[in-house]
């Protein structure tokens, strides 16, 4: 899987000369070269997770309990993946987190002010939604400012847009409900329904966030555009260079950060009815950190798709853990993020062990 | 530009598409129920117009941006300027210092009276003794109900969360709960604290506090269902915001606990679950009232040399409960997202 761009560190060191014999072997083994794959810190780190939390929390160990964390980790997890994608492509978007709660408000706004069928705001706000992206990416070619910058003022404008707007439509700052309207429990049961397996209710979020880390696998791994992300995010000139579509996959990587806002937005709006327009500030860097944790490089050029999937899980599982345990709550955010960090270093060490020649 | 870039045709067509479909979908998928045509038209309480010439107060809050609860305070504030003849400048920022700033902002443009919200009263009490030498009327509203006096404020108006945590424990003994879960929505808000705190105070079962994120709703939502799955024996949900209650409804069928839901303030979704009775009752510290009575008694002061509370003592807005009993008359006035 290791794609030609990739940094040194990924790569299989050259094979040194045959005359150099001195006991070392001069390939690596397979459990090493195992160990080099992008995600298998991240899944190390989470098994020592839930190894632990299993061990002192009792209610942690029920089937019930791990759809609750499976749950969160996968409305993080779906969000997670189009970002890690950019970050693999070395751009960030720091207005991912309040993208959601714009395409939620489009979807409820727009259905309710002019009393249509929901499914007519769903659709709008996914053409809002990739608006936003393309315009994200866009302005990052035109201006040629980093994208930290870009979009860090479009998070700006967003999230005072997602105020402004709902208030001059509703009078109020949340949407108001569409429970009541025409297409709504069909659209609930698209976004935001359960699975009962063996008795275990699971939300369909799980099953999607699955799904859609399965193609994001195949499109990394299997495509030429896949080879363009890591291009890009390994050396943008040289991929330019060798005929790569530099643009038109970071705008298509935005494009897909847009994607992913609009569906996470549309299970926030129908398995909550309204939105308040001050959620999701912070959740941007939420998704990050599931994608760091999950073996991506801030610096772009490297990660997995499966990557962000566990570090979402891993987050899940020490958000709840932490609860499951039942220890004192005043504690809980320096927990949260010690374990976090914990995991990150275990991730870093399995990383070092892997390429250490 | 980048060359492999430039088919601009085909780029443009399919936003093109898009466009067309969703303008064919706007008119022909129109909603049945629900939607704004459903909502009924109501006007908002007005009291006529007072002739007095025009004075201009400023309100400064430290409220963020966006939350439900801080819109009501304005809209009563509005209602009342608008009654009064009252300019009024409204602005807010959860930072102290700014928040600091924005009163000297209104001595500056020298108004007639300032309305202001003591969350962090230190801060604030520098720029406070400013506009009282600079001869502008000062009230206090919803926050500070321990320093408005010292602080040399003419009236104060708001709930003491204390005060009203505990109303809230004593309504919970009478519905016969055992073990209560306070759930907190921004860790280290002070008047947070104190309404578990209050609670605590006069209810003779076991509560405690769980932190959770306000801001991420499925967040919330799983955080409150893995401490219901953890400690089966809670049998009461206690939330400190209208939209964590909604949520937390859903975590008890979730968690398939047999817990009931109860809250501090309102909004109109929850007057719908309280008339439903997903949700047993809400206190409400009226909000709206804080706005209105600030402004208006700005007016009084002016024009009356009234102030409410003759400068002794604070004037309560609540806890007022809403539960089944009451929530038809309330839901009406809330449907206009002004209780």
């Amino acid at each position: 899987m290791t794609q030609a761009t990739a940094p040194a560190a990924s790569s299989s060191p050259p094979a040194p000369p045959a005359t150099q014999k001195d006991g070392r072997t001069t390939q690596r083994s397979l459990g090493r070269r195992l160990l080099a794959r992008p995600e298998v810190g991240a899944l190390i780190a989470a098994i020592g997770v839930y190894a632990f939390f299993f061990a002192v929390a009792p209610s942690f160990r029920e089937a019930g309990s791990l759809a609750t964390v499976l749950y969160q980790a996968s409305v993080m997890g779906i969000m997670a993946l189009p970002v890690a994608l950019l970050m693999i492509g070395g751009e960030f978007d720091l207005s991912a987190g309040v993208a959601v709660t714009s395409s939620a408000l489009t979807a409820a706004i727009l259905s309710f002010q002019l009393t249509l069928n929901v499914w007519s705001g769903v659709i709008v706000a996914l053409v809002v939604s990739l608006a936003v992206g393309a315009f994200n990416g866009w302005l990052l070619i035109k201006t040629g400012l980093p994208s930290f910058l870009v979009t860090l003022g479009s998070f700006l404008i967003l999230q005072g847009s997602n105020l402004a707007v709902t208030k001059i439509f509703t009078g109020n700052v949340a949407s108001d409900s569409i429970a009541e309207m025409d297409g709504f429990d069909q659209a609930k049961s698209v976004f935001a329904s359960e699975v009962s397996i063996g008795g275990v209710d699971f939300k369909v979020t799980i099953f999607y966030w699955l799904v859609f880390a399965g193609i994001a696998t195949w499109l990394l791994l299997r495509t030429r555009f896949g080879n363009w992300i890591f291009a890009v995010g390994g050396n943008r000139d040289s991929a330019r260079a060798v005929g790569v579509p530099v643009n038109l996959t970071k705008i298509a990587l935005f494009m897909g950060v847009g994607a992913g806002a609009w569906f996470v937005g549309m299970h926030l709006l129908f398995s909550f009815n309204t939105v308040q327009s001050n959620e999701g500030v912070g959740n941007e860097f939420l998704y990050i950190i599931a994608a760091v944790i999950g073996g991506c490089l801030l610096t772009g050029g490297y990660g997995s798709a499966i990557g962000p999937v566990i570090g979402a899980f891993i987050f899940g599982m020490v958000n709840q853990g932490i609860v499951y345990a039942g220890w004192n709550p005043d504690w809980f955010k320096a927990f949260l993020g010690a374990m976090l960090l914990l995991a990150a270093l275990v991730n870093l060490w399995v990383r070092h062990q892997a390429t250490r020649r | 530009m980048d060359r492999t870039f430039h088919p601009r045709s085909r780029r443009v067509a399919p936003f093109f598409a898009l466009a067309a479909a969703s303008a064919l979908l706007i008119a022909g998928c129109s909603s049945e129920s629900g939607g704004k045509e459903a909502e009924e038209g109501g006007t908002n309480a007005s009291a006529g117009k007072a002739d007095t010439p025009q004075m201009t107060v400023a309100m400064v809050t430290h409220a963020g941006q966006g939350d439900t609860f801080w819109d009501i305070v304005r809209k009563g504030a509005e209602t009342a300027a608008a009654k009064d003849n009252v300019k009024l400048v409204y602005s807010n920022d959860p930072n102290a210092a700014n928040q600091a700033n924005l009163v000297q902002n209104a001595i500056d443009q020298k108004v007639d009276g300032i309305a202001v919200t003591l969350a962090k009263p230190d801060a604030m009490k520098g720029v406070i003794a400013k506009a009282e030498k600079a001869g502008i009327p000062v009230v206090g509203l919803n926050s500070g109900m321990d320093v408005w006096q010292e602080q040399g404020l003419l009236s104060f108006f708001g709930q003491d969360e204390t005060v009203s945590g505990e109303a809230f424990g004593k309504k919970l003994n009478e519905t016969g709960a055992k073990h209560a879960v306070c759930v907190v929505h921004e860790q280290g808000n002070v008047s947070l604290e104190a309404r578990c705190a209050g609670v605590k105070k006069t209810f003779e079962g076991e509560t405690e506090n769980l932190y959770v994120n306000g801001t991420d709703m499925p967040s919330v939502k799983s955080t409150v269902t893995a401490k219901l799955k953890q400690d089966t024996s809670i049998d009461e949900v206690i939330t400190l915001g209208a939209p964590i209650a909604l949520t937390a409804v859903q975590s008890v069928d979730d968690a398939g606990s047999k817990a009931k839901v109860a809250t501090f303030d309102l909004n109109k979704e929850l007057t719908d679950a309280i008339k439903a009775g997903t949700i047993e009752f809400a206190v409400d510290q009226q909000p709206y009232l804080q706005g209105y009575l600030a402004v208006d008694s700005l007016w009084l002061y002016k024009n009356n040399g009234n102030y409410s509370g003759g400068g002794e003592a604070p004037v309560l807005t609540g806890p007022a409960f809403v539960d089944k009993d009451n929530v038809d008359t309330i839901a009406s006035f809330a449907a206009k997202g002004t209780r």
